[in-house]
């Protein structure tokens, strides 16, 4: 591999912030455990911006949540590691984790109103962030409320420092969760659907945001979402889950141009297009299998069209296929 | 482009052969008034919310009409006010040229009432089936409400056929919504649906809540019945690029208002409306990976109180001291569109 790494003319060192060894995910029930993430591994370069893509269940948000340390109980980390910047976090004490969360790695929410409180001012949660991960005073900590305000581009941040979240519409109020992301300045931000809830045009105002944000602090960020269109504007690189697991990761220009796995290929095509009219979409037959019966070898097998034998006894693992990782037998034979 | 450009309420209505459903100047108002003893001892006015405000238009035969907007701009109200759940405040929705006040209680030809002409799929698979009923007494209800099937065993053939129509297996009849995915639950209110073989069908949203792979699967579908079934759709979603891909018409909303109404390809191709232009262009787009882009400035106003003259002058970017004062009407540009927007009246320079 070489150590330096050239995505979209933006140079990262090739030493990766937060590393996903083998992790596997599980949700004990009364009637067995289901396995929600199996054998996921991918790694996140400083400054980059890694997209991760997938239906509703493919294990998107799951994967967000293991890495800042909020997976919902019964759910736990069953296997595998999560390592950031050489340490491992996946097994950390919850007070460490606490003091990291916030500090080394970031959360954005879908619903902006839901990450805030609504009985405190935006300037009293930023300042209490501040205050609990930076030796700041009360002062210097307002001023930096207020310099994060303004740089995620909230007029008169002097005024709106003091209001409540119910007096932002729903655009500013995305933006006021992304200073409080900002706030601890972290190396990674762990962007969950930041802007599913919001309208076309607020979501390109966002959109530009966390790119320039990204560019300018150096921030890595992982972005979870269902569009592609979002992820093809903001990414440099994409995994594509499907069934909890990775079936494709690479550099997204290749990943849209020149997708190699049937799943990603499926997807791509049963997009509909603003620029381009087409008569019929392409579409996948049927559907994502549940957790509870996900297929024995490639988890696709059933729904894909180019399946072989093999696909349905052995599991593919992520190889080399062009510039991009895929997961399928039929292109490693 | 004509060089003088018609008002469209002037224009022969030519082809009303061939109009199934019209909208005539409608409007919709909602009392969003502070309560009455409220009113009197703060000495507050009676207020209102224009949810729609004096729109206009047509859906011929066959054809879909595409509503698209961002949340609040009204659509859904027209929805409702399409298949009669809200009744309106000023003008008037015809279907086949009567008035629909009262969809329950007209009768064609002494018949068929107009409620099983007009139906409507809904955004939520979730919330729109209910859960204690199974998928085959939620099909069949249609056909018992309207006395279409007296006959037990005449009913499961015809639950089951029209399960078949949508890609459900006729047992799926005894099975319950919540052993079905999102897009097969939406495949059930598409049967439920079309049980009173429906001559239109409202469809709000529909897919917003699937998955894209299931999506397309659920836009085939839709696409395949109008074809076998002659089906007029209006399809109302905020997804540019799924209303290009099904409309054969479009109308954009803006607070309210209808802003431009063209054919699919003129408004793809060019769209002219400033508000129109600047929705297209915020998509996030496959072709323009890592590539910045300036997007518009600002957000949708209060509907409670919204900008004079044009509502969307405070963010457009040609805005005239005219557009502060007057309310542009729709205007026929030329064959295949209408906008309303005074850079299209009549000696006006246009912005390029």
């Amino acid at each position: 591999m070489p150590l330096i790494q050239n995505y979209n003319n933006k140079t990262i060192v090739n030493a990766p912030l937060l590393e996903l060894r083998h992790l596997r995910v599980e949700f004990p029930t009364r009637k067995g455990s289901l396995t929600a993430l199996d054998d996921v591994s991918f790694s996140i370069y400083r400054g980059e911006t890694l997209g991760v893509v997938g239906e509703s269940g493919a294990g998107k948000s799951l994967t967000g949540a293991a890495i800042i340390g909020l997976l919902e109980p019964p759910g736990r980390v069953t296997g595998g590691e999560i390592w950031l910047e050489g340490k491992r976090i996946d097994a950390l004490p919850p007070e460490a984790m606490r003091s990291l969360r916030g500090k080394e790695i970031a959360a954005i929410f879908q619903d902006p109103l839901t990450s805030l409180n609504p009985l405190f001012t935006v300037g009293r949660q930023l300042t209490d962030t501040i205050q609990t991960h930076l030796a700041m005073t009360y002062s210097q900590a307002r001023h930096r409320a207020i310099e994060l305000l303004a740089r995620t581009g909230i007029p008169a941040p002097e005024l709106r420092i003091d209001h409540y979240p119910h007096q932002f519409s729903g655009g500013m109020r995305q933006r006021v969760v992304i200073a409080l992301a900002l706030a601890a300045e972290p190396k990674l931000i762990v962007a969950d659907e930041p802007t599913t809830a919001l309208d076309v045009s607020i979501q390109a105002q966002i959109i530009r945001l966390l790119k320039q944000l990204s560019r300018d602090l150096g921030t890595s960020i992982m972005l979870i979402t269902h569009d592609m269109g979002v992820i093809a504007e903001t990414a440099d690189r994409v995994a594509v889950m499907y069934a909890g697991r990775v079936a494709e990761i690479g550099p997204v220009d290749s990943m849209i141009h020149r997708p190699k796995h049937p799943y990603t290929k499926g997807l791509m095509a049963s997009i509909p297009s603003v620029r381009a009219h087409r008569e019929r979409l392409a579409q996948i037959e049927g559907a994502m299998p549940r957790l509870d019966a996900i297929p024995k070898g490639c988890a696709f097998n059933p729904r894909c069209s180019a399946a072989i034998v093999r696909c349905q006894t052995e599991r593919p693992e992520l190889r080399e296929a062009g510039d991009s990782h895929a997961a399928c037998w039929v292109l490693a034979s | 482009m004509s060089d003088r450009a018609i008002s469209s309420a002037s224009l022969p209505n030519l082809e009303s052969a061939d109009v199934l459903i019209e909208a005539i100047d409608v409007s919709k108002r909602f009392d969003v008034s502070e309560p009455w003893l409220n009113r009197i001892l703060e000495r507050k006015p009676k207020r209102y919310l224009h949810a729609v405000d004096r729109l206009s238009f047509h859906i011929k035969k066959g054809e879909t009409f595409g509503l698209v907007g961002e949340s609040g701009c009204g659509k859904s109200t027209v929805a409702r006010l399409l298949v009669g759940l809200y009744s309106c405040s000023d003008g008037q929705v015809r279907f086949e040229g009567h008035p629909i006040q009262h969809l329950d209680r007209i009768k064609i030809n002494g018949k068929v009432s107009l409620r099983q002409k007009i139906q409507m799929i809904f955004q939520d698979p979730y919330a729109s089936l209910n859960p204690r009923w199974t998928v085959g007494d939620i099909v069949a209800e249609p056909l018992k409400v309207h006395y279409l099937l007296e006959d037990q065993t005449a009913i499961r053939e015809r639950v089951a056929m029209l399960l078949a129509q949508v890609g459900l297996a006729a047992s799926d009849a005894a099975r319950y919504p919540h052993q079905f995915s999102g897009g097969q639950r939406q495949r059930i209110s598409i049967a439920r649906a079309l049980a009173s073989e429906p001559e239109f069908l409202v469809c709000d949203e529909p897919t917003s809540a699937l998955d894209v792979s299931v999506q397309a699967q659920v836009l085939n579908l839709m696409k395949d019945l109008q074809q076998s079934r002659g089906l007029t759709y209006l399809f109302i979603s905020h997804n540019l690029a799924v209303i290009r891909h099904v409309s054969d018409r479009v109308g954009v909303m803006y607070l309210g208002r209808l802003v431009e109404v063209a054919s699919n390809q003129a408004l793809f191709e060019k769209a002219l409306h400033p508000y129109t232009r600047m929705l297209l262009d915020a998509i996030p787009d496959l072709e323009r990976t890592g590539k910045d882009r300036t997007p518009v400035a600002g957000e949708v106003p209060n509907p409670l109180a919204p900008p004079s003259g044009c509502a969307f002058h405070p963010r457009c970017p040609h805005a005239m001291p005219q557009c502060a004062r007057e309310r542009p009407e729709l205007r026929l540009v030329d064959a295949r569109r209408q906008v309303a927007c005074f850079a299209y009246g009549d000696d006006r320079a246009k912005p390029n």
